[in-house]
């Protein structure tokens, strides 16, 4: 009798442990939304997102160039980042089983792994130093550059799996290769792939590091993309750092906005996921 | 008269070691052959060999001929490719395309190569789905997904899948083993249709099953065939002792 009121109370204190660990993971995302819609919420309006930033002591400035920005500079990364990323997942998962493949995938894995910074250094030496001025191209290769190695590995995750009974129906009908994989396996794989890009973009969207060498960031609105153009993450910093309380509000709006994008498209994401869940 | 598909000294290898050996077997025109035996005989092996997909596993190869109206299709410099839209294959799970529609996946075969008018299309995926007889349980549903079918009916749609292109033979791997006796007996009746078009060999592990739908019936032993024969000869009156010992039941 002793022993089965111990085993139940080892048992429910271990389980209470767990979601007391769980709600202890949960709680710095409560907080930091918490106090960005606290600190942040008060300052958007209408001007925030479509007026630029206006000289200190001038009311009605905003965001908008920020916000236009980031969406061209992470633009310009999916439009890099994502056919490389997604086509080398691809290869992994079908034609990745030899020693190319363990190097690729070996290599994939290190770079996920280098600092952000560091591919911003990279990209200023061998773009902006170049051409001589910050632009926000660069900003997108080197966004781009960060994007690749996270869809590599994602991406095959995914085209992985996909069950080899479809590859054999596919291959027993008379598809070659090249057809089966694009086809039959890719297809199948296609709400996972693009799960796994938007969870990607939205990482890639708030990275200051190396838009610090490569987009510089712009007080002017701009959609040059050759020259410096700002960013949300980049306005935050600066204007976090400034010395003026309307740039300290604005900062807060910022932050908001950035972490509502990011939140956006992981909905985006899962939606996706349940969608081809109940599909199927 | 030259047989559909036939074998010559077939010996299939998993790197060193071989599936099946030394496999002469020959399938006439619009018959059914069974290949039986216990598992691990090599029946399985053999019939991925007769449409050279047993080689799409890394380190497999195959010795000796096949040889399909004659040619031999493991001649070096005949395309694979072009083999297996000859000689189509169900599985024994059912594997219906599942970003597809069922329309869509009973014209997947047939995408490869030709240009086919709509009209046309629709034509050859309600002929298909005719024999396979599945067409009045899905006529009014093409568009749908595969995956709201039962399984024998998703059977019944890779069946309808491999018969659209107009293969020459059809190989069938144990294709009842996952379905329930409703949806085993219609795969079976379903069998007797296609002969009339086809030349069907099917793998199974039921014995009273080769018996039913098969003529000609092979059985296979540790790699090696035994004897191959009529069916009701062979179950009747098997020549070989081991034969005979797999067919009362006495082990297998």
């Amino acid at each position: 009798m002793q022993g089965r009121l111990a085993r139940r109370l080892v048992g429910s204190t271990m389980t209470g442990m767990t979601y007391g660990a769980a709600a202890l993971a949960i709680l710095p995302l409560a907080v930091i939304l918490g106090m960005l819609l606290v600190k942040g919420a008060g300052s958007i309006d209408w001007n925030f997102f479509t007026k630029s930033a206006v000289p200190v002591g001038e009311p009605g400035g905003g965001f908008a160039h920020a916000i236009v920005g980031t969406l061209i500079i992470v633009g310009l990364a999916c439009a890099v980042g994502v056919p490389i990323g997604v086509a080398t997942g691809i290869f992994l998962a079908e034609f990745g089983g030899g020693r190319f493949g363990f190097v690729v995938r070996f290599i994939a894995d290190v770079l996920n792994g280098v600092p952000s910074i560091v591919i911003g250094i990279f990209a200023w030496t061998w773009l902006v130093k170049p051409m001589g001025h910050f632009s926000a191209l660069a900003g997108g290769v080197a966004l781009g550059m960060i994007l690749v190695p996270i869809l590599a590995r994602t991406t095959e995750e995914m085209v992985r799996l996909v069950p080899n009974s479809l590859r054999e129906a596919a291959l027993a009908l008379g598809y070659p290769r090249w057809r089966t994989s694009l086809v039959v396996v890719v297809r199948t794989a296609a709400a996972g792939i693009m799960t796994g890009c938007l969870v990607a973009v939205a990482r890639v969207a708030g990275e200051t590091a190396p838009l610090l060498f490569t987009a510089l960031g712009n007080q002017f609105f701009s959609t040059r993309v050759q020259g410096p153009m700002a960013a949300l993450p980049l306005q935050v910093y600066v204007y976090a750092l400034g010395p003026y309380d309307e740039w300290h509000r604005q900062a807060w709006a910022g932050a908001l906005v950035l972490i509502v994008l990011v939140l956006a498209l992981s909905l985006v994401a899962r939606a996706v996921v349940r969608a081809k869940r109940q599909h199927a | 008269m030259v047989p559909r598909l036939a074998t010559d000294a077939l010996t299939a290898f998993y790197g060193t070691s071989t599936g099946v050996r030394d496999v002469t077997l020959a399938c006439r025109q619009n018959t059914v052959t069974a290949l039986i035996g216990p598992s691990g005989c090599g029946k399985s092996t053999l019939l991925r060999s007769l449409n050279r997909m047993h080689e799409l596993v890394a380190g497999t190869r195959v010795s000796g001929r096949v040889l399909l109206d004659g040619y031999d299709i493991y001649e070096p410099g005949v395309n694979p490719v072009r083999v297996r839209r000859r000689i189509g294959m169900v599985f024994q799970r059912p594997t219906p395309f599942p970003t597809m529609s069922i329309a869509e996946n009973v014209a997947a075969g047939l995408a490869v190569g030709q240009r086919i008018s709509r009209s046309e299309r629709a034509e050859i995926v309600e002929h298909a789905l005719r024999r396979a007889a599945l067409w009045d349980e899905v006529k009014d549903r093409l568009g749908d997904s595969p995956l709201e079918l039962s399984g024998g009916q998703q059977q019944r749609l890779c069946v309808a899948r491999t018969v659209a292109p107009e293969p020459e033979v059809i190989l069938l791997d144990e294709p009842t083993a996952s379905l329930d006796p409703a949806g085993t007996a219609h795969i079976e009746e379903l069998v007797q249709e296609l002969k009339r078009e086809f030349t069907v060999v099917i793998v199974t592990h039921n014995l009273q099953q080769a018996a039913r739908v098969s003529d000609v019936t092979a059985f296979f032993y540790l790699g090696e065939l035994v004897e191959v024969g009529p069916t009701t000869r062979m179950f009747t009156a098997p020549t070989k002792p081991q034969t005979e010992a797999y067919i009362t039941g006495r082990f297998g």
